[in-house]
């Protein structure tokens, strides 16, 4: 049968740093083909050059065998290509059937818009998704993530897509939705569609997919089908490389508990956490998106301060209520999202890395900016910043450089807990270097580190323990020699185990 | 990824100026067009730059430059006031009124700026901790203050003042005393902002609240901070405005909240928070004044000093936009 789409040696640099490397990769009618990979293995930019958001520096693509060239988003889907993204594009003012219908709605004789048409062409399509229950004159902005994404579904249906392209689908979703939209998802095949399926979910893929490709660092790994695969081949296909080469991991000495958490819940999302940290200690938590990491670290930092439970500093109990109580008891964190949260990009680097300790170097309210410039010249020098100087501003730098300024200003507190959330995530491979290089002089100087990673090499290879988290619970703890990818990768999904059997159903 | 970046081989002096000249464009470009301006006009006509003229654009509009001090701090951390016009109008009328009462002059000094301290300080609570929207909040305190105004006064103008009261009116070495105010308030103002904690964590706030937060500042503190010390500009513009003529109309000063705003993004001011300067708000708020009295010099008609002013605002936020886009 010949494919819906077919790439050969699809190529893509941005700037040096080069993203994929000669993918081929194709998509028959009918099928599911799950796209696997770590974060940066370069699944999206695949995507997007399918897409037609980016254009491919080398090599073609072929939809139904004629070699295509997409200029933007618009041309791929007059080819009958549709992306259903993340983030999902949709107005939430307007109702379903003026979702599922704009830019392309049915229009009477007298060219107005057919609003019969439309609404019974949206009850049409949603119905052919077995989504009787959704409301074509609702106003999406009232409907839930799921249900949009049904709109979502719907409305590439409705442009006549031969192939619908879904990144991380249900990574937003909670179990009842997520098996939902697989039964569209398999609507969707039924009617001959090609889907391309990227998620991090185990059991989906091995629900879902027919055929399953994994990329890594930008290159074509393996396309198999999924009856010759398991878990562990995926992980492995993934992982690849042996850890301990990549990440210099020093071993130091373990000092005394610095933090401890006991039964430290927030709300719903985060639930009886105990841990301990302690000095000179690397500690990384794995878990997929959404399994309450990233939550427990803001509460730790007192942004969503702790409902229950209790937080010991060397052994006293303290109140967290706010990130200036955190940085008041030594901690730092270095935030998942360094443009949301972490820098001042109109401001310089100077002014970004003494933004935390400002009233460390105000005397008589007067920064000291002798002092300042002072910090900022070590900072540059300390985490090899590359910058012209002191006085440049950070929304210039790169990716990799960006992330040094923010490590630097929480350094500058002189913290004794050190928390990194995805503390390399989109930045080049030489920078990721730097950073874990850095990481692990700074446990070596007695800081306790939690790192946060969704990059498993990443995790085995920098921490001392594993933690893994499920569900806003930790569900199990490794030692640095018992944390295998595939053990940690099991636990990670091990909700999957018998969730499979119940997707597969 | 450096390369472009990487100016060829510059001598330092040159990259400082370029460094600087990339800092602090607005005002330079306010400033030169306030000097071509100048130019002009007194080419068309010489009476320009007579003394009661330079006095009427400088010492008369000096009000607006300080006013605008504080609304450029309020911009700066990512809020607005569009209510500061009915504030100073509510504020002189204090002044005033305590002043043909016979109270200490002082007292009818200072009261108006303790009262804009108490007004704007509710004004900031709401804004930080209710987390209204300053613009609501602000257009709330607007009717609220100028139906107040009216109701109070019914209208009424204040006559009679005291001359001792008259501190706009007093000069030094033959420089009305409202522009050594404008200049020594803008300079101290712009070493606070460049120098001081509080200075430097408004331009975190304005230019990224969550990270500002993240770092451990205490935001909403440092917004209601932030509206205290707009109303204490606000009381020293109620001040200077209130004496500088022999009556007070108890009424708002038409359109002067526009006026202010005008001038701190004119001179420079991001209208999304995070950069700026009181220098450049000061050189705009003389800029618009300059304007006003040009057009009478020059008889154009004095309604074009609104088209003007609109113009300038889409002018430079054009220039604000196009900047940023290169800087990215």
């Amino acid at each position: 049968m010949m494919p819906v789409v077919e790439v050969s040696n699809i190529s893509k640099s941005f700037g040096n740093l080069r993203v994929l490397k000669d993918i081929s990769f194709d998509v028959r009618p009918g099928e599911v083909h799950a796209l696997l990979g770590e974060n940066g293995a370069g699944k999206s930019t695949l995507i997007k050059i399918i897409s037609g958001v980016l254009q491919p520096d080398g090599g073609e693509i072929k939809v139904e065998g004629d070699v295509v060239r997409f200029a933007s988003p618009r041309d791929a889907r007059h080819t009958g290509i549709a992306t259903v993204y993340q983030e999902l594009l949709l107005f939430p003012e307007l109702t379903v059937a003026e979702n599922v219908y704009l830019g392309h709605a049915p229009r009477t004789k007298w060219r107005t818009l057919d609003w019969q048409a439309m609404r019974a062409g949206a009850r049409a399509l949603l119905d052919s998704l077995d989504s009787h229950d959704l409301d074509v004159d609702t106003k999406v902005g009232l409907l839930s993530v799921a249900n949009r994404q049904r709109v979502e579904i719907a409305k590439a249906l409705s442009q006549d897509a031969r192939l619908v392209i879904m990144d991380e689908p249900t990574a937003a979703l909670a179990d009842a939705d997520a098996k939902r939209l697989l039964s569209v998802v398999r609507r969707l095949r039924e009617r001959g569609v090609g889907i391309v399926y990227v998620s991090h979910r185990m059991p989906e893929i091995f629900a879902l997919a027919d055929r399953v490709t994994v990329l890594r660092d930008g290159a074509f790994i393996g396309t198999k089908p999924i009856g010759e695969v398991t878990e562990a081949s995926l992980v492995s296909m993934m992982v690849g490389r042996s850890i301990d080469q990549l990440f210099p991991k020093v071993a130091t000495a373990v000092g005394e508990t610095i933090l401890e958490m006991k039964n430290v819940s927030y709300r719903n999302v985060v639930n009886n956490i105990s841990l301990k940290l302690r000095a000179g200690e690397i500690v990384g938590i794995a878990g997929l998106i959404g399994s309450g990491r990233t939550e427990t670290a803001l509460t730790i930092f007192g942004i969503t301060p702790a409902t229950g439970g209790e937080i010991l500093i060397d052994g006293k109990p303290v109140t967290i209520d706010s990130p200036a109580t955190a940085r008041s008891h030594g901690i730092a964190y270095v935030p998942e999202d360094r443009g949301l949260q972490g820098l001042i990009k109109p401001q310089t680097i100077r002014e970004n890395v003494s933004l935390a300790i400002l009233d460390r170097l105000a005397k008589l309210l007067v920064v000291d900016r002798r002092r300042e410039g002072a910090l900022a010249r070590e900072s540059i020098a300390r985490f090899g910043i590359r910058a012209r100087g002191a006085e440049q501003l950070v929304r210039q730098l790169s990716g990799g450089n960006q992330q040094k300024v923010v490590l630097a200003k929480w350094i500058a507190t002189e913290p004794r807990v050190l928390i990194m959330d995805e503390p390399t995530r989109g930045i080049d491979v030489g920078a990721k270097a730097e950073i874990h290089a850095l990481m692990s002089k700074l446990a070596g100087q007695g800081l306790a580190v939690l790192m946060i990673s969704s990059e498993l090499p990443e995790v085995l290879g920098m921490s001392d323990r594993v933690l893994v988290m499920r569900g806003g619970a930790i569900v199990a703890e490794f030692d640095r020699a018992e944390a295998t990818p595939d053990a940690v990768g099991a636990a990670m999904t091990a909700a999957g185990k018998h969730a499979v059997a119940e997707l597969a159903s | 990824m450096t390369s472009p970046l990487a100016t060829p081989r510059l001598t330092a002096p040159v990259r400082r100026l370029a460094t600087t000249l990339e800092a602090n464009g607005q005002e330079l470009v306010v400033f030169a067009v306030i000097v071509v301006l100048f130019a002009v006009v007194a080419m068309i006509n010489p009476r320009f730059l007579s003394d009661t003229n330079l006095t009427t654009i400088f010492s008369g509009n000096a009000y607006v430059a300080v006013a605008a001090i504080g609304m450029t701090l309020v911009i700066i951390s990512g809020n607005i006031d569009v209510s500061v016009g009915s504030l100073i109008g509510v504020l002189a009328t204090i002044s005033g009124t305590l002043a043909v009462n016979g109270y200490p002059i002082i007292i009818c000094w200072l009261a108006p700026l303790v009262v804009g301290i108490a007004i704007n300080a509710f004004v900031g609570v709401l804004v930080a901790y209710v987390r209204i929207p300053s613009i609501v909040v602000t257009l709330g305190m607007l009717s609220v203050l100028k139906g107040g105004l009216i109701s109070a006064t019914a209208g009424a103008w204040i006559n009679d003042l005291p001359p001792d009261f008259m501190l706009a009116q007093f000069r030094l070495f033959g420089i009305p005393s409202p522009i050594y105010f404008m200049v020594a308030l803008t300079i101290l103002a712009a070493l606070w902002m460049r120098h001081s904690g509080f200075g430097r964590t408004i331009y975190a706030i304005g230019g990224n609240p969550d990270a500002a937060r993240v770092a451990g500042i205490r935001i909403e503190r440092s917004i209601v901070g932030v509206f205290m010390i707009h109303g204490f500009f606000a009381g020293i513009a109620a001040v200077l405005f209130a004496t500088q003529l022999q009556v007070i109309q108890s009424t708002v000063p038409p359109n002067l909240e526009l006026t202010v705003i005008t001038a701190s993004v004119v001179g420079g001011v991001s209208i999304l928070g995070g950069t700026g300067t009181v220098i450049g708000s000061t050189l705009a708020a003389i800029l618009f004044a300059a304007i006003g009295s040009a057009l009478i010099f020059t008889n154009v008609s004095a309604y074009w000093l609104r088209a003007v002013q609109g113009l300038l605002i889409l002018a430079t936020v054009l220039a604000d936009m196009a900047r940023r886009r290169r800087l990215r």
